[in-house]
């Protein structure tokens, strides 16, 4: 055991939160009032080297684990979880790098760490949400390429996204339901196809959200993730493993930022003739609120640390997520009671916090999904 | 980093969870409701090797970890806490080990793993929990050593320990009142030390707990832990470190035992024609009482292994009993309510497990104190 970061851990960590720290808080309240991509920061944050940690040296990454990107997406989020979508430009690049074939990494990875290009991955629809399998979308084999008809909804950067990792039918006359999907990458620039960015999210408004159409849309079969049709489930389940990891560890950030602006408001702020952090009740919360960030972000990086030395547990990494989705809408509830009247206002950025915490109960599998495959895990058939 | 097991620490949770589970189960709840120490059980646990894993070699231990020494209170919590504490029947080797003269961790070490003594620490008194401070048994400095008067209360092993280490007032003229105290070991067969065994504990009922009464009680100058007086305060700060710890470890085990039965309970159970187990809010329960034990392991572990590697973190280490504490009276009590009426009659021994639980979050510091601590390093002084 070693429950230390390496010296390259602890840099790269300290070099994400400088950054975070430099960037964002000029840009966060703009980009969450406009619900607008801050495309300039995600260009200074690529030149860093701070996207796509992860991928492979060999197609323009830095050849790091999750657990150094989830390093990063923690201290880019105790800043600002809108900003923090910065770094999600790579969402879908798993499926690339798990499964596609050496000309498609050679392809489409490069550009994105470079900050050329912004991906994203298509899954839920306006009626397959977590019931991922009951997908419509679908792509069919004509001559030399698949013709994509359907709707995607809630899509992370649909609507700035050069390119997309669609799951599609693929073999509907499937028996199994689970073999039918297969992902196919589609290059946002092809006829048919069109984007509507989602207005009005709750959170996280610096982050793109859209709503995808498929009309006709005519994509090579070389477009296929891979080499083998309706693996797509399969496929999906292990894109989560990972992506699941990335997304718990938001409201580890998010739960840290917004404890440390409640110690410094308890510090500052008197009533009664003393600062509110004298009072017991205040002191007991700020405590109950440290120790479920620290135990939220112990899981995330033990299930982070696991699939990068190969030993990836689902439920280990839904424990993760759910845990620190959770952690994350508490402790900001908690922040913002601690900072009264002036936590519920727009101006002290208080608010924006428990609107971003929201997400990660929802995204990526909602908070129920997570709880249903810890217990398949748990009680088995 | 690296968050798995050696496979030395395997072998130690592998070897305890059988012994465990080869011997608990059929004394436990004899000894719940006798409340009785298991003597036995506690001889073959030394035998095993069990006792006294973080004592140094040269003095008959292990020389292993509080870690290690955690995982086998785990594994032993886990199949029952009443007789999992036969471990602390080295309470308080770990002040003498810390700051014991060369003599003193020959003298009272060797016997501890060997199960030839067992030994506690008295800290608690009747007017003195969480205030430390406020401690008033005197030990009285004469020409031979020192006299010592006083009443200690709650004490694990008070009426089986051998010997005790013993807080007491020393320099009451100190200007700090975190100097005015020093450790002393006291034998219990010294004349004037009297032990009044406490009946009708909540939980943990196989585990000792006395009164101790002080009444001129000569105990030579050469039982004082370390040569100097007044450090004793700051001594039982780095006991409580430690056994915060372990504290954490048990508040996981009875976790983890409470959840396995809840497991096993849902899968047989069966209700509107199929397994409890089958309804989505019981698997929800449980998924959550999983993540639970699962969050406030990794916390221990961490801490554990802070202290193994020199790094001791007192907010970390409150944060993982704290959470342990909790998690331990949640799950249980969240086990209890899946068994349903069977979970409150003590057929079942998840009843037990409830009223267990429940000391974690008072011993070795209540949660309140941690939390004052976690909260201290948090806001500073203010």
């Amino acid at each position: 055991m070693d429950f230390e970061l390496t010296n390259e851990q602890k840099d790269i960590k300290k070099a994400a939160r400088e950054f975070a720290e430099g960037m964002f808080p000029e840009v966060a309240e703009e980009c969450d009032l406009h619900e607008t991509f801050p495309r300039t920061l995600w260009k200074k944050a690529c030149d860093l080297g701070f996207v796509g940690v992860f991928i492979d040296e060999a197609y323009g990454g830095a050849g790091l684990g999750l657990l150094e990107n989830v390093l990063i997406m923690e201290e880019f989020c105790r800043v600002d979880a809108g900003c923090a979508g910065v770094t999600l430009t790579t969402l879908g690049s798993e499926f690339i790098l798990l499964y596609g074939r050496e000309e498609q990494k050679k392809k489409y990875l490069p550009g994105l760490t470079k900050g050329e290009t912004i991906m994203g991955m298509a899954i839920t629809e306006p009626d397959a949400g977590s019931d991922v399998a009951s997908i419509t979308t679908t792509a069919r084999r004509v001559k030399d390429h698949y013709v994509i008809n359907g709707n995607k909804m809630f899509i992370t950067n649909g609507s700035i996204a050069d390119f997309i990792i669609v799951l599609c039918l693929t073999n509907e006359n499937e028996r199994v339901k689970s073999k039918r999907q297969s992902p196919i990458l589609v290059e946002t620039n092809r006829k048919g196809f069109e984007a509507n960015q989602l207005k009005r999210k709750l959170g996280m408004r610096a982050s793109d959200t859209s709503e995808l159409h498929f009309s006709e849309v005519e994509v090579p079969l070389e477009n296929l993730i891979g080499d083998v049709e309706g693996e797509g489930f399969y496929q999906l389940m292990a894109v989560f493993n990972r992506t699941r990891v990335t997304v718990a560890v938001i409201n580890v950030g998010v739960a840290q930022g917004g404890l440390e602006k409640a110690i410094s408001y308890a510090k500052q702020r008197k009533q009664f003739g003393i600062p509110i952090g004298s009072f017991q009740g205040i002191q007991f919360k700020l405590a109950e609120m440290a120790s479920w960030i620290e135990a939220a972000r112990t899981l995330c990086y033990k299930a982070a640390w696991m699939v990068d030395h190969g030993k990836i547990d689902p439920k280990l990494i839904s424990m993760a997520k759910w845990f620190a989705g959770e952690v994350g809408v508490k402790v900001i509830d908690e922040v913002v009671q601690i900072h009264g009247g002036y936590g519920y206002l727009g101006e002290y950025g208080i608010e924006r916090l428990y609107r971003d915490a929201k997400l990660a109960e929802i995204v990526e599998g909602t908070k129920e999904i997570e709880k249903l495959i810890i217990a398949r895990e748990l009680l088995g058939r | 980093m690296d968050f798995e097991l050696s496979d030395e620490q395997r072998d130690i949770q592998r070897a305890a969870r059988e012994f465990a589970e080869g011997e608990f189960p059929e004394m436990a709840r004899e000894y719940d409701r006798k409340e009785e120490f298991p003597r036995e059980l506690w001889k073959k646990a030394c035998q095993l090797g069990f006792i006294g894993l973080f004592i140094k070699e040269e003095y008959g231990g292990q020389g292993l970890g509080i870690l290690e020494h955690s995982m086998v209170m785990e594994e032993f919590w886990r199949v029952d806490p009443g007789c999992g504490n036969i471990l602390l029947s080295i309470f308080g080797s770990e002040i003498v080990q810390l700051f014991g003269r060369e003599e003193q961790k020959k003298k009272y070490l060797p016997p501890l793993p060997k199960g030839e003594a067992i030994m506690g620490t008295a800290i608690t008194e009747p007017d003195a929990g969480s205030d430390i401070t406020s401690i008033a048994t005197r030990a009285k400095r004469d020409k031979d050593g020192y006299l010592v008067n006083g009443t200690k209360q709650f004490i694990t092993n008070g009426s089986i320990a051998d010997y005790l280490v013993v807080i007491c007032v020393t320099n009451p003229e100190a200007e700090s009142r975190l100097k005015r105290f020093s450790a002393l070991i006291i034998e219990t067969n010294r004349p004037g030390v009297e032990a009044t065994k406490i009946t009708g504990k909540l939980g943990i009922r196989a585990s000792d707990t006395a009164e101790l009464n002080f009444s001129d009680v000569r105990v030579p100058r050469e039982n004082l832990i370390g040569t100097e007086e007044g450090q004793g305060f700051y001594q039982t700060m780095q006991l409580f470190n430690i056994n915060r710890v372990i504290a954490a470890s048990q508040g996981v085990g009875v976790a983890q035992g409470a959840l396995d039965m809840a497991i096993k309970h849902v899968k047989q159970r069966k209700q509107f024609g199929q397994p409890l187990g089958a309804f989505q809010a019981i698997q929800f329960k449980i998924a959550e009482m999983a993540t639970w034990v699962e969050a406030a392991r990794a916390l221990y572990y961490k801490a554990g292994w802070m202290i193994d590697n020199g790094k001791v973190d007192p907010k970390l280490i409150s944060m993982a009993k704290w959470v342990a504490g909790e998690v331990g009276v949640k799950v249980a009590n969240d086990a209890l309510q899946l068994h349903g009426g069977y979970g409150y009659i003590a057929d079942y021994d998840i009843e037990r497990f409830y009223r267990d639980a429940k000391v974690v979050e008072i011993y070795e510091g209540t949660k309140e104190i941690e939390k004052n601590t976690i909260a201290r390093e948090l806001l500073g002084k203010l």
